[in-house]
This record gives C-alpha cells, sequence and structure tokens, in this order.
C-alpha cells in the first residue's frame, strides 16, 4: 500500500516536468529503463563476489573499460566479435516474436561453418564474390534445415523447441567434428584437425580504414532487416500474432505451421550465416574453433535487448567488449578463469528476474484518464 | 490430531441456509434463498447457467461471504468463513474437476489430502488406516494405481473417498457426472446413493440432468435468476414440472424486427463428425443451416458439443465425415477464404481466444484486416491507426489509449473490441460463442443489439450460446444440442420451452 502511495506521489511529481513524464509514460522507457536498471544490478552483485574474493571491482570495470573499449585497438578486437553475436541473437529473438524459446543457434553456427568450408572446398575457382556468396547460401541453408526443423517439430510434433534445439546443438557439434577430423579434415592440419584452408580470394576482408571484418556491417544489416521483417511487414505482423496468443492466430486462419517454420529457418540461417563469417573473415577453415560458445552468448544478448532487433545492436557490442577483455582482466587480476562466467551467468538470471517486473511500475503505465 | 479423519459414528448431518444473499456490486447473484438439506438424503440443485447455484454452494463451504442470511447445520447456527471452517463442520465439496495429484497412487493421494499428516509419514500406519476404512466402504478403488492411469469414473469415485476418508459427512458435488459417460455416470450415482442410504452420508449435488436427480435423489430445489423458485421430493414433481421451474415464464422477443424470411443458404453443414475433447465421444452435425438474415441460436448445456462444433467450423478440429459449406463453396477456413467468403468468428472468452493480450488495441483491432485490401507486405501503421480510431470510436470501446495492451480493458471492452473488429463492413456469415458471458448488464445490452443489426443486414448468424434466454431473445431459429448431437430444431415463434428444456437435459 505505501509502495503505490509513493509511486503515486512519483508520478504527480514528475507531473510538472513533462518531457519526462511524457518519456517514463511509456512502454519504450520500460523496455530501456527495466533491463538496464538490472543490468547495473547484476553489475553491483558482481563486485560483491569480487570483494569476496579480495579483487578490487573499481579496478575489475577500470581494465574492462581499457580491454574493451579504451584504445583503438580494444574496439576494433571487440566489433570483430561483436559479428556472429549479433546473428547468433538474432537466432533467439526471432523465433521468440513467436513465443518460441530457441536456445541452440550454436547447433546452426557450426553446421553453417561447417557448410561454407565444405562448399569452399568443392566449388574452388569462382570468382571471389561468387564464392563467398556461394559460402555464405550454403550456411544460411544448413542453418535453415536446422532450426527450421526444430520450428517444424514444434508445430507438428509439439515437442518442446528449447530442449529440442539444445539437444541438437550437442548432436551438431558432434557432427561438425565427425566431418572435420573425418571426411572433410585437410591431411596438413595436424594438432588441429580443420577443413582445408579457404581459398584467399573467398576470404572476407576488412572495412575500409579499420581491423575489423566486414561480418559486423553483415551482422548490423541483418539486425535492421530483421526489425523491418518483425515491425513493419504484414509477415512479421503475422508472426506477432502467433507468438501474443496462438489459439487467436489460428481463429484468424493465420498458416501458423508455416510461419513458426519459416521464421525459424529465417533464424537459423543468420546463425549459420554467422557460422560462415568465422570461417571465412576469422579462422580460414571450419574447425573446432566455430563452437566457441557464441549461440549462447547470444541467448543472453537476445534477453537483455528485450527481444528487440535493433536494441541488439549496442548489447552485443557491450557483450563483446566483456568477452574481448576477459583474457586481459582475468591474467591482470589474477582471477579464475570462470570468472567472466560468474558475471554473465549473474546478468542472466537478474535478466530474466527483472522480466517480471515488466507492467508493475505505475508511472510507465500510461494514465487510464488520459482520453 | 486425528479430528481430521474419518469420523462418521454421530449421525448424519442436515444443513439449511436461510435467506441466503449475495450481491456483487449491483449485481445480485442470489436472492433471498432457503432450502433445507435434510438430514441423510440425496438433495439436487437444479438450474440453468447463472441461476445462483455456484454462488450458493461457495456461500455454503465458505469461499464466499453471504451478503445477508444464515446458515444452520445440524440445527445449530454456523458461521462460515473459509473452506477450512466448512471442514470442521464435517462439509466438504467434490469439484466437476478434479483436484488428484496424477503421478501419485490412489492411497498416496489420500494420505497426503490430510492436514494432520506429519512430516515423515509412516507408511504402515496409514496402510493400516486405509485398509480399515476402506472395508466401511462400500465400494473400492485400486489404491496402488497411479492416478493418471484412472478412469475419468475411478477417478471422481476416488474423489468421493477422499472426502470421505477426511470425514466429511455433507457432500457437495458440483456437476460430478459431466465428465463421465452414462454408465460411468449412473455407476458412480449409484454409490452415492448407497453411501446416503447405508453410511449416514448427506449429500448435495448441483445437476442440469432430470434423468440423474429422478433416478437418484430423494429431493430437488429450482434456482432460477438468483431465487429459489420451487421444490420438494423429486417423487411429487413431474420432469415437465421441474423443466418449467427452472426455465420459467420466457418472453418471446425479436423476431418482430425480421428482414428477410427466406434468404439463401449461407451455411450448411452436412453430416459433419469429429471427436470431442475427452476422445471417447463423436460429435456428429446431421444437418445444420444458416440462411442469410437469420440467427440460429444454438442452446445447450456446458459440454454437450458446442465448443466442439465451434471448433470444426474454425477448422481446428479434424472432421471425420461430412462437410461444410459456405455459399456452396467447400469451407476449410484459409484466411484467404474466410476473407473472400466474409466468414467471421468470435470465440467464447474473448481475451483467452481471440487476443494476444500484450498486444495494443490497434494492433489487436487490425488482426483480421492487416493483410487484406492491397495484398502489400508492408504493414500500414498509419491505417491502423486511423482504422482503430474508427472502431473504437462506434464501437465505444472504453481504453485509456490506443497503444494500451488490450489485457488492460475490463471484460466488456475486449468484448466490444472484438466485435468492433469482426463486425465492420460486409459479413457473409457469423459464428458467435457466449458473446455475453461474464459482462454486465449494459455491455450485455449493446453487444445483442450489435448481432441483430448484423442480422438485419443480411448476415447469417450461428449463436451458439449456454444462456438460453439470450438463445430466445435473439434466436429466429432455436437449436438444441445435447451429446454432441442436434437435438431439437424449432422456430422462434413456435418454440415449446418444455420440450428446449427436456432436450437440454438430455431427456428426450
Amino acid at each position: 500500500m505505501s509502495v503505490s502511495a509513493r509511486q503515486r506521489t512519483i508520478a504527480t511529481g514528475t507531473l510538472q516536468a513533462g518531457g519526462l513524464r511524457g518519456f517514463l509514460s511509456n512502454r519504450k522507457a520500460e523496455a530501456v529503463l527495466v533491463p538496464t536498471g538490472a543490468l547495473l544490478a547484476a553489475f553491483v552483485l558482481f563486485s560483491v563476489f569480487l570483494l569476496f574474493l579480495g579483487k578490487s571491482p573499481v579496478e575489475f570495470f577500470q581494465l574492462v573499460w581499457r580491454a574493451g573499449f579504451g584504445t583503438q585497438f580494444s574496439w576494433e578486437n571487440t566489433l570483430s566479435r561483436t559479428a556472429p553475436l549479433l546473428l547468433a541473437a538474432l537466432c533467439v529473438a526471432i523465433p521468440s516474436r513467436l513465443g518460441l524459446i530457441v536456445i541452440g543457434g550454436e547447433g546452426a553456427i557450426v553446421l553453417g561453418g561447417v557448410a561454407a568450408g565444405a562448399f569452399a572446398i568443392f566449388a574452388t575457382g569462382l570468382p571471389g564474390a561468387l564464392g563467398m556468396v556461394g559460402m555464405a547460401l550454403a550456411a544460411m541453408a544448413m542453418g535453415g534445415i536446422w532450426i527450421g526443423l526444430i520450428g517444424y517439430l514444434r508445430h507438428a510434433r509439439g515437442v518442446n523447441e528449447t530442449i529440442s534445439s539444445l539437444l541438437l546443438a550437442y548432436i551438431a557439434i558432434a557432427l561438425m567434428n565427425h566431418f572435420i577430423e573425418g571426411p572433410l579434415r585437410d591431411p596438413a592440419s595436424l594438432n588441429k584437425p580443420s577443413t582445408a584452408p579457404v581459398d584467399e580470394a573467398y576470404r572476407i576482408g576488412n572495412l575500409p580504414s579499420l581491423d575489423v571484418h566486414w561480418g559486423l556491417a553483415v551482422g548490423i544489416l541483418a539486425c535492421i532487416v530483421s526489425y523491418i521483417l518483425i515491425e513493419k511487414t504484414t509477415f512479421g505482423f503475422a508472426a506477432r500474432i502467433v507468438g501474443g496468443n496462438t489459439r487467436a492466430a489460428r481463429i484468424q486462419g493465420l498458416p501458423v505451421g508455416r510461419l513458426m517454420v519459416g521464421f525459424c529457418a529465417l533464424a537459423g540461417a543468420f546463425a549459420g550465416l554467422a557460422g560462415m563469417i568465422e570461417v571465412a573473415a576469422v579462422h580460414g577453415s571450419a574447425n573446432a574453433s566455430l563452437a566457441a560458445g557464441y549461440g549462447y552468448t547470444g541467448i543472453l544478448i537476445a534477453f537483455l535487448a528485450r527481444h528487440n532487433m535493433l536494441a541488439i545492436i549496442p548489447v552485443a557490442i557491450l557483450l563483446a567488449g566483456i568477452e574481448a577483455s576477459s583474457g586481459l582482466v582475468q591474467r591482470r587480476m589474477d582471477l579464475p578463469d570462470a570468472t567472466m562466467l560468474v558475471l554473465q551467468g549473474l546478468v542472466f538470471i537478474i535478466i530474466l528476474m527483472s522480466e517480471t517486473l515488466i507492467g508493475r511500475f505505475a508511472i510507465f503505465q500510461p494514465k487510464t484518464e488520459a482520453v | 490430531m486425528r479430528s481430521d479423519t474419518f469420523t462418521s459414528d454421530d449421525g448424519p448431518i442436515g444443513v439449511e441456509t436461510l435467506h441466503m444473499t449475495k450481491r456483487f456490486g449491483d449485481f445480485t447473484a442470489l436472492d433471498d434463498v432457503s432450502i433445507h438439506v435434510r438430514p441423510g438424503t440425496f438433495h439436487a440443485l437444479l438450474g440453468e447457467n447463472g441461476a445462483g447455484k455456484s454462488t450458493l454452494v461457495k456461500c455454503m463451504m465458505g469461499f464466499y461471504r453471504p451478503t445477508a442470511g444464515e446458515m444452520m447445520v445440524s440445527g445449530q447456527q454456523v458461521v462460515i468463513d473459509n473452506p477450512k471452517q466448512a471442514h470442521t463442520h464435517g462439509l466438504g465439496m467434490v469439484y466437476q474437476h478434479f483436484t488428484l495429484v496424477p503421478s501419485l497412487t490412489a492411497a498416496e493421494n489420500l494420505v497426503i489430502a490430510r492436514q494432520s499428516t506429519s512430516d515423515i509419514i509412516d507408511w504402515r500406519a496409514e496402510n493400516e488406516r486405509l485398509a480399515t476404512f476402506m472395508e466401511r466402504m462400500p465400494f473400492s478403488v485400486a489404491l496402488d494405481q497411479r492416478v493418471g492411469r484412472l478412469a475419468a469414473g475411478e477417478k471422481q469415485k476416488l474423489e468421493l473417498l477422499k472426502q470421505l476418508y477426511l470425514g466429511r459427512r455433507f457432500l457437495i458435488l458440483d456437476e460430478p457426472t459431466s465428465v463421465l459417460t452414462p454408465q460411468e455416470a449412473d455407476e458412480l450415482l449409484g454409490m452415492v446413493r448407497g453411501l446416503v442410504d447405508d453410511t449416514g452420508l448427506t449429500c448435495l449435488m448441483i445437476s442440469h440432468k432430470f434423468r440423474e436427480i429422478t433416478a437418484f435423489a430423494d429431493d430437488v430445489s429450482i434456482l432460477r435468476a438468483g431465487r429459489h423458485v420451487g421444490g420438494g421430493a423429486v417423487a411429487d414433481l413431474s420432469t415437465d414440472k421441474m423443466a418449467a421451474l427452472m426455465i420459467g415464464e420466457k418472453t418471446l422477443a425479436g423476431s418482430a424486427d425480421r428482414q428477410n424470411l427466406d434468404g439463401e443458404i449461407v451455411l450448411a453443414v452436412r453430416g459433419a463428425e469429429a471427436d470431442d475433447r475427452s476422445g471417447i465421444k463423436t460429435i456428429a452435425i446431421d444437418t445444420l443451416d444458416v440462411r442469410a438474415g437469420e440467427i440460429v441460436g444454438i442452446a445447450g448445456v456446458s459440454g454437450n458439443g458446442q465448443m466442439e462444433l465451434m471448433e470444426m467450423l474454425t477448422g481446428q478440429r479434424p472432421l471425420h465425415g461430412g462437410d461444410i459449406h459456405v455459399n456452396g463453396e467447400r469451407f476449410a477456413a484459409t484466411r484467404q477464404q474466410a476473407h473472400d467468403l466474409k466468414v467471421r468468428f468470435i470465440p467464447e472468452e474473448p481475451l483467452q481466444n481471440a487476443c494476444a493480450g500484450r498486444m495494443s488495441v490497434r494492433e489487436n483491432l487490425a488482426f483480421r484486416n492487416f493483410d487484406a485490401g492491397s495484398g502489400s507486405i508492408w504493414l500500414d501503421g498509419r491505417a491502423m491507426t486511423r482504422e482503430a480510431a474508427q472502431l473504437v470510436r462506434d464501437f465505444n470501446v472504453k481504453t485509456a489509449s490506443l497503444n494500451a495492451p488490450i489485457a488492460s480493458l475490463s471484460g466488456g471492452n475486449v468484448q466490444r473490441a472484438v466485435l468492433a473488429r469482426e463486425l465492420s463492413e460486409t459479413i457473409g456469415l457469423l459464428v458467435v460463442a457466449n458473446p455475453c458471458f461474464g459482462l454486465d448488464f449494459s455491455a450485455v445490452a449493446d453487444i445483442r443489439a450489435r448481432i441483430v443489426d448484423a442480422r438485419n443486414a443480411g448476415t447469417a448468424v450461428l449463436l451458439i450460446s449456454e444462456d438460453l434466454d439470450e438463445i430466445l431473445e435473439l434466436s429466429d431459429r432455436v437449436l438444441v444440442m445435447s451429446d454432441g448431437r442436434i437435438a431439437y430444431e424449432s422456430s422462434a415463434a413456435t418454440v415449446d420451452l418444455d420440450s428446449v428444456s427436456r432436450h437440454m437435459a438430455g431427456h428426450a
């Protein structure tokens, strides 16, 4: 009771400051402020964890800043890591708009990488651009089939998409290992089984005057395209109706199954593309480095961004920066290797908890007497 | 410590309500109801949906506080504030739906229901107690079976046993047979009858089914519109008399302003068959025609296949046979077909079935039309806003803003919004289920007027409703659905209420 009274005072208190109140009283502000608050709360809790280890939180955050965002080099490092994270986050955010929680983007990434590597082996001698497009299409088709299958199983057989996507990710990693250690292995790769190096002509280069590969631009473009698709087209609207209430969508005669499979396939295609970019821009061949956990960080990014395709971009950069700094931070402060995982885990738990707060703060609600 | 368990040595108990009244705001759900359930009898409580039966038993069990009136248990006045207090007086309730834990065995379910179970369960002692208890029961249930594997009839028996095991001696049964087959129902009620005769149990059963009442009950009390309108010994009352009391004097209205008597047939259902929800019965609609400019009302007690019929029409329940035609075209309920043939569906409980609660009013109003028209892939946000504003104005939807989530609206306004979406532009066929369920009077009048307007504009309307008053007020033709079939048909002008009520009660 006293809480609601206080919230009412806040609401009337900000009445004079028309702009601020106008900003607060809408759901967009809520969608930004609640996850930001959750992120800060997670940082505070993590600071407690550091103090418990006898380390200085201030030093930690300074180091993260320096290694992730402080210099041109660290920015370039961060942005290079951002590309696969953007695409991996889309693989979570797009299905979530249809009410599906898909957490197995990792599977589509590694298989996309293998498909791209295989394309580069078998289709040699093409002009560079064509080769790249071929690799991308092969990777996207592979990832699309993989996640599309999850959407199909959910629609046709009622298989829980969260579980099936996670388990299929393990199968995908096993398949990748089979191919790069077996049929597709380059005999020259001794210590680290890999496919044959991708033709230099097929390698993705850097953005003009930056040490950041073109994958970043592709990832940002994918986010913008997804945003437009979901928010501005009739297909996206139909998908959001399915996510809002499947029963209502069925009674409206919407093709629920086709929408589920289609959008899952698109999500998988983006994840597959992430694998292709890793192969063509970073590793130069498909190998076990593809399973670097981008798919799992993507889950965190998508939830932090509240499944908003554009919000994914800044959130992915932030998380990429934290990841980029992890090596330096852990070495300098003599922290255990899992420290960054602790931070990610804390952020994720608090973000999930903060979801329950959406709609609970009176100041964000439109005033009933307004119309 | 053992006070909550089986003790039936003190004779049977009787319960009386005296001038029980319950108001919800302006709405009087229960109006000065006095009923007397004599000790050691099987008493039936009969009435239509919304007559106040559930409200009455909820007041008796302490789920609701009555606005006025008193309650007597075994001749002593008691005040019951919550179900726990009702239990201490020996009152228990068996619900329409099961309250057992499916993954536990029957025995485990009985034991965990006891309040005084200690933290560590002494299974040997418990099993001995159960065995002693079962010896005194006139029927048995396989106690070591997991409940999930029991048939519906067995589960309902176990619910009954559970109440007895907990020492309840006055049982309220809320439509206990609605989930059972007729054979299972007879078996269950036969057992209740036996318990009443042999062990001094007293029973109050809510029912719609005259057959069950005449076969098993001693006394009946009949409620209509919140009032006690009659009753007495079942032996002294004919089915027709009970039906007449339950239905009351209805004024037949609505057919005066009919526009079009012999419109074209719009909806034609022929020999359509499908499974019902339980999968054990079949819904079979031999012939159902709805013509342009008429309202065909399907009456029936809840759970007789009306919702399955709705699902068959909306393409969500596969047909085993027969077909559905709209304007002579085989209707498969695709979006394109619904759009071309101007078919509109308004399912019951609009927030659960016709809206996405977290999406805005503006978006919800666009569900039907967002991809119509130009066939463009782009969502026209400005047109959506314009149309939503227009619909909200035309249909008096009260909302804080067009961008408010539709779940924040009151029930009446959600239904107005759904009507606004589905009743705009010309309509060929409108199928609507329980459109006024749970709404206040002003919204009801408004919504019914909209449906009549659509009919007057030449729409073929199929109205499925559990509210017989609504059917009689709006329909040009009245059908009764019973046990998955259309059991009765009559024009509104010549409708015979006795036949309607007897068919509704499955007692043709």
